[in-house]
């Protein structure tokens, strides 16, 4: 079948697309948008997380065919998401910054934030953690612990132990908060 | 057409730019939170296959037949391997024993070990085609436990082994036997005022890294293959992938992928083999991956074990002796069990001073499912079941088991139960002062102005109880655990690094085979260089095997080992470059030849100050490159009748308290607070060394109070492969985890570091269990903890 909708502000069209396959499966295998990750592909880690139409969901779980039509947020459309969402233009490229230098170029802040406090190790929960907290932090700009552990409570990490994710959602609560 | 996802170089920026010591940002900081960071799964080709592994449905089988005729005829099947097709008489595969078959060979051992293998155009057309292959099995009985290995009719799990183990074992199902045995316990035992004794039970766990087995595997032109992989040793698997493949190791061509964590789940081979085998046979790419329930078979897992000890001590609070029996189970295949036999027996009173020990710890062969490597590899079992015993005699005592265990820290000097003197800082009592000494998490923590926050509170949102029946309990314990690997492995790292001036800057190039596997190697493997040779840029070389390989990112090592490469590496660059500076220089300043020469900010200095030239003018259009091995001290093996031997490299320490809240009454334990102080020696990177003792933090407390693969006793079938059914700690479960880094430098590792990535994983679950034990003055001898286990209902 033939499942058309917008990704990332793009409209996108897969062909030939096996009536089982998931959003994400289209989206890594298809699209070429392999950010969203497939830890589990049962709804239980978070790693695929997207926005659908807004609303955060596992894409591992949702069938190709229901997002026809739909809008589709990845984390490879964050910045620019977060960029439209602010109404401005994200701070751009500094001295050295760059995709391969580990410092941002136009990031969204919850991005940044994550680089800075030391919430990326091996970095595969790192996509659907960073749409669930931007996703949060746009409900909720001014979390306290409980609602962010709550809200993030179906992200999985194996790596971290979780506390420089919590860091990095209050830097970048707190990053919003002098921005506003 | 190349692949899509290769790795490219890693270049940290200006804003960032430190040497050791400094709290630089991950160099690909950037990719991973943008998406763009390629791992293993993302590899995509062209034109690419799907590969699909046809795994045993029963534990202990004959296999009577296979049918593949109707796998085969599915259309999009490219083609259908089982064992008959594999290309060389080299049909098995292993970390140190070369028992496990690439394809199963007229038997299966173990639930999920792989049958066969199937390449098509897309997954789906893979699985379908695998679930048509026929396979009749003839069950056999299965061996899941020490009486049933060892029983006089037991079937072997391995005929006519050959292996350098057979010899000193007491029976074939036994894979490997280590006592150690220094002073007299029984004599000893005779000065005891108190003996305690424990059985334990520590269950399975799972190392759940996030990113799946996968790879790409693509066929090269000159009949050789290239496979993209996300590993934790590309030369390890090189060398177990090459004679099975009948290939020489040069047209084995190994790039490292984006790796999803690996925590020692990836140290032996998954898809690998398969991959190359299915893209050798078809002429195209193929990709595997596995999804989250196949990776419950894909690797192995930390042995479960049954210790048993007994310790003494006198009414002032002196150890006595100790004697332990440490049964591990290792399942169908060796992997890493003999090396994690070593490390349980050796390291299995834990960092205290014992001078008459009893230790023998086995690994058994049985039909569960394979267990080797993971975070902590031997010591963590027996953490568990000697702070359990600590705190049981300091009770007996009448003693606070704190003070107890400082009373009788090992300390530098102390001997091993190996005769071998712990020769570097082992602050193991001022670690537990400094843990017990961080303030409290306030009492009633779940109490707000607005009434109780039930996510505070065991059960959470479940909103079981707003604070009826919850009791609070503290907990202590402390560990030892080894860095690098042990008794006599040739233990070196390699690495090459380059300088040259490019665009008018000196810049240098690093590298390594070292599987990044998000430890932030990469990171540190830059500073080290900014602070060797005195440059800002630093370009990280993606890992593969073009250049010598690096061991493994495992055993808390890589820091130390291909940290060590590295620097001895630009040290070797650094002369060269001096000696370029001397010729080109040398009769302008009289320092060139009687100063001791530093590279510092882009120049050559004196050890005073003074700057000489700069690296662009002496380096001019040359390049300097380097490619070194780099080896620590050596080791020698554990004598096979006493456990004597300078066996290991270095060790680490560090203590946790856990504060933990229980509701009494339906058996909910919330983890309130787990506190961790550690001697990390010199701390290179100090956000990554706090990283990583949350990350180990947690990993022992899913161990204590979560994760546990469950294994059928009846049918030795796996019972729960899914994040449904194991479970690890969400951000709810996990608590805060305040760090407490201590830095004594140990004179012979490089920059005085020491191996951090495990020893948070050892105190962590002790700690917890002494917490819970505390809360409801149960015994509590297994781990983990269940509801049932606090409630009597078990």
């Amino acid at each position: 079948m033939r499942v058309s909708f917008t990704v990332n502000g793009r409209p996108q069209q897969a062909d030939d697309v096996w009536e089982g396959e998931s959003l994400l499966y289209v989206l890594r295998e298809r699209l070429g948008l392999p950010g969203s990750k497939n830890a589990c592909e049962q709804g239980e880690c978070g790693s695929c997380t997207v926005r659908l139409d807004g609303v955060p969901v596992c894409s591992c779980l949702v069938a190709a065919g229901q997002a026809e039509g739909s809008e589709v947020i990845t984390v490879e459309g964050l910045a620019e998401y977060a960029r439209q969402r602010s109404g401005d233009a994200l701070p751009g490229a500094a001295d050295g910054a760059g995709p391969h230098t580990g410092e941002g170029a136009g990031l969204a802040p919850v991005q940044q934030a994550f680089i800075d406090a030391g919430a990326v190790q091996c970095g595969f929960c790192t996509p659907g953690l960073l749409v669930a907290a931007d996703e949060m932090l746009e409900r909720n700009p001014d979390p306290s612990d409980a609602d962010i552990r709550e809200a993030l409570s179906g992200n999985l990490c194996r790596c971290t132990g979780y506390e420089k994710i919590m860091d990095a959602v209050r830097l970048a609560a707190a990053r919003q908060a002098e921005g506003a | 057409m190349a692949a899509t996802g290769a790795p490219t170089g890693l270049t940290q920026g200006s804003r960032t730019k430190g040497g050791i010591g400094e709290s630089t940002l991950r160099p690909d900081g950037t990719l991973k939170v943008t998406g763009e960071f390629a791992y293993s799964s993302d590899m995509w080709h062209e034109d690419m296959l799907w590969g699909q592994i046809l795994r045993s449905t029963v534990a202990h089988a004959e296999i009577v037949s296979i049918d593949t005729s109707e796998a085969l005829a599915l259309p999009g099947v490219y083609a259908v391997m089982t064992y008959d097709d594999l290309p060389t008489e080299v049909r098995h595969y292993g970390l140190e024993i070369q028992d496990t078959p690439v394809l199963a060979h007229g038997k299966v051992r173990h639930h999920g070990e792989p049958v066969a293998i199937v390449a098509a155009d897309h997954p789906e057309t893979a699985r379908r085609a695998a679930a048509r292959i026929k396979v009749e099995y003839r069950e056999l009985p299965v061996i899941t436990d020490e009486a049933s290995a060892t029983a006089p009719d037991a079937i072997l799990v391995h005929d006519n082994r050959t292996d350098h183990h057979i010899g000193h074992v007491p029976h074939p199902n036994i894979v490997h036997r280590q006592p150690i045995v220094r002073g007299d316990v029984e004599q000893a035992a005779r000065r005891a005022d108190v003996i305690v004794r424990g059985e334990y039970h520590f269950g399975m766990q799972d190392q759940a890294f996030l990113g799946p087995e996968s790879g790409l595997a693509v066929p090269e032109e000159d009949g050789g293959v290239h496979l993209y992989i996300a590993t934790q040793w590309l030369h390890s698997d090189l060398r177990q992938m090459a004679p099975v493949l009948g290939l020489p190791e040069e047209k084995v061509r190994m790039t490292l992928s984006g790796v999803g964590g690996a925590f020692g789940g990836r140290e032996d081979l998954s898809m690998q083999i398969h991959a190359c085998l299915l893209a050798l046979r078809t002429g195209k790419p193929v990709k595997i991956v596995y999804n989250r329930f196949e990776s419950f078979f894909g690797h192995v897992h930390r042995h479960p074990a049954k210790l048993l000890y007994e310790h003494g001590a006198t009414r002032d609070g002196r150890l006595t002796h100790v004697k332990c029996r440490i049964v591990l189970d290792g399942g169908a295949y060796a992997s890493a069990s003999p090396a994690v036999v070593g490390n349980a027996s050796s390291l299995g009173v834990g960092p205290y001073v014992v001078d008459d020990v009893d230790i023998e710890a086995v690994a058994l062969y049985t039909n569960n499912p394979p267990c080797g490597a993971m975070r902590g590899f031997g010591a963590v079992q027996a953490c568990f079941a000697y702070e359990a015993q600590m705190d049981k005699v300091a009770r007996e005592l009448g003693m606070d088991p704190v003070e107890f265990r400082q009373l009788n820290a090992m300390e530098q000097g102390t001997l091993m139960p190996t005769g071998q003197p712990v020769d570097s800082p082992a602050p193991v009592a001022e670690l537990l002062r400094r843990v017990k000494a961080m303030p409290m998490p306030p009492e009633r923590q779940w109490e707000s102005s607005e009434g109780a926050d039930v996510r505070q509170l065991p059960g959470g949102l479940s909103n079981t109880t707003h604070g009826e029946g919850v009791v609070r309990g503290v907990g202590y314990a402390v560990g030892i655990k080894n860095v690098g690997f042990s008794e006599g492995f040739d233990d070196y790292s390699t690495a090459r690094v380059r300088m040259e001036a490019v665009g008018g800057e000196p810049v240098a190039t690093v590298h390594t085979a070292m599987a990044e596997v998000g430890q932030g190697g990469v990171t540190v493997h830059a500073q080290i260089a900014r602070t060797e040779l005195g440059v800002a840029r630093v370009t990280i070389h993606p890992a593969d095997t073009r250049v010598g390989s690096a061991g493994s990112t495992s055993a808390s090592r890589q820091t130390y080992v291909t940290g060590g490469a590295v620097k001895n590496a630009c040290e070797l660059v650094r002369e060269k470059v001096l000696e370029i500076g001397r010729r080109k220089f040398g009769s302008y300043h009289p320092a060139w030849a009687n100063a001791e020469l530093l590279l510092e900010s882009g120049k050559v200095v004196t050890d005073g100050g003074e700057a000489l030239a700069d690296l662009v003018d002496v380096l001019g259009d040359e390049a300097v490159e380097v490619e070194a091995e780099w080896r620590h001290r050596p080791t020698e093996p554990f004598d096979l009748r006493t456990g004597q031997g300078n066996g290991h490299v270095q060790y680490s320490f560090a203590a946790h308290r856990a504060v933990v809240e229980v509701d009494t009454e339906l058996g909910l334990v919330k983890v309130v607070e787990l506190a961790c102080a550690q001697d990390v020696g010199k701390a290179l990177n100090p956000l990554s060394v706090v990283g990583q003792i949350q990350g180990g933090t947690t990993q022992g407390l899913g161990i204590a109070v979560m994760e546990e693969i469950v294994v059928d006793p009846v049918t030795a079938k796996v019972k729960n492969p899914s994040f449904t059914d194991y479970l690890i700690p969400t951000i709810l479960d996990t608590p805060t985890i305040p760090v407490d880094v201590l830095e004594l430098a140990d004179d012979h590792a490089p920059y005085g570091l020491r191996g951090i990535g495990e020893a948070p994983t050892l105190s962590s679950t002790p700690a917890v269990l002494a917490a819970i034990r505390d809360a409801t003055g149960l015994e509590l001898n297994r781990t983990p903890v269940r509801p049932e286990h606090l409630t009597g209902t078990a």
